[in-house]
């Protein structure tokens, strides 16, 4: 699971409210190495949950000097957009869990895959 | 990359080895899938640089084709973990790593989980025959509310003005791309000829 794809993720688990942003508990961490778009990262960055996804690279321990804040004029700042592209798309968890933050569901990750199905009693 | 090219490239990828029913699990021939992401990408530019969800994405045909015409990231959506499985081989033995998988089920998507967030959204759905009537309907309704941009769906030429309403009612313009000769193998017991074709519609969804 990519970072850009936590990013996007909630837990609908009956009831709740704010299922976001998921609290990342990770076994086992990878990062893989993808090319560089400049274009798309940029394209990305206004559609992410900005503090969502520092605190995930924080919790896995990726964070390096990401600002708490996104930069103004991002766009034209190549070196910024490489951190972002590497906790976007390159750092992977691969072992682990993603925990509901209000009632503490947890949904595992396996060989990279979360799995985010609810049983009968909990939709 | 050329059509032709992207065909050849997508018959090396693995299909499912236990198909299941109840899923209507059936490959999407490379053909097809090749036709359906060339058109995509030269017509639409809806590929390219693009984040791509991929929804009942199986062993990850359309994904990897994807990926090979330039997409961002794609992100394949399905049920089943054996499905799930092929496909995170397909990608390593591919060796693309601007894919992401997701088991979840799509028919109980609650219509804010995605928000728009994806610019396109591909899939062969199950075309709800048999026994899970019903079933493209739920998938196209969670890939209107995944895209921010467009659908691309295939559906049966049969159902056509069916799909029609429901995409008025949804306030989405539906343009038909392509009509389709699908040739269904028999995969599963009950189909006692070797093969059905079937006509299908490529569709093409977008804001009113």
């Amino acid at each position: 699971m990519k970072l850009l794809t936590h990013n996007m993720l909630t837990s609908h688990v009956k009831g709740v409210t704010k299922g976001y942003p998921l609290l990342i508990k990770a076994t086992e961490v990878k990062v893989n190495e993808v090319d560089f778009n400049a274009q798309f990262v940029s394209r990305m960055i206004p559609k992410l949950e900005w503090s969502a996804l520092v605190q995930a690279a924080e919790e896995l321990g990726h964070r390096q000097d990401l600002p708490a804040e996104l930069v103004p004029e991002y766009e034209n700042n190549e070196e910024f957009l490489k951190k972002v592209h590497r906790v976007l798309l390159e750092v992977e968890v691969i072992e682990g869990s993603l925990q509901c933050p209000e009632s503490g569901r947890e949904f595992p990750i396996s060989r990279g895959i979360p799995n985010m199905l609810l049983s009968e009693d909990e939709v | 990359m050329k059509l032709k090219e992207l065909e050849s490239r997508l018959q090396q990828v693995d299909t499912f080895e236990e198909p299941k029913i109840l899923l209507e699990q059936y490959p999407t021939s490379p053909h097809i899938a090749a036709c359906m992401l060339y058109t995509i990408q030269s017509t639409f530019d809806d590929i390219e640089g693009k984040l791509v969800a991929d929804l009942g994405c199986g062993c990850g045909v359309l994904s990897i084709g994807a990926v090979m015409l330039n997409a961002g990231l794609c992100v394949g959506f399905d049920i089943d973990n054996d499905a799930l499985d092929i496909f995170r081989r397909n990608a390593e033995e591919f060796e693309i790593s601007n894919v992401d998988l997701v088991q979840c089920d799509l028919c109980s998507l609650e219509a804010d989980a995605y928000a728009k967030k994806f610019d396109t959204v591909i899939m062969n759905p199950p075309f709800g025959t048999k026994h899970n009537q019903g079933m493209d309907m739920k998938f196209l309704w969670a890939g209107i509310t995944m895209a921010k941009t467009a659908v691309y769906s295939l559906h049966k030429t049969a159902t056509r003005a069916h799909i029609q309403k429901k995409a008025n009612d949804w306030g989405m313009k539906m343009e038909v791309i392509a009509e389709l000769r699908y040739d269904l193998p028999a995969s599963y017991k009950f189909h006692k000829k070797k093969s059905v074709d079937i006509q299908v519609d490529f569709i093409r969804f977008s804001k009113a």
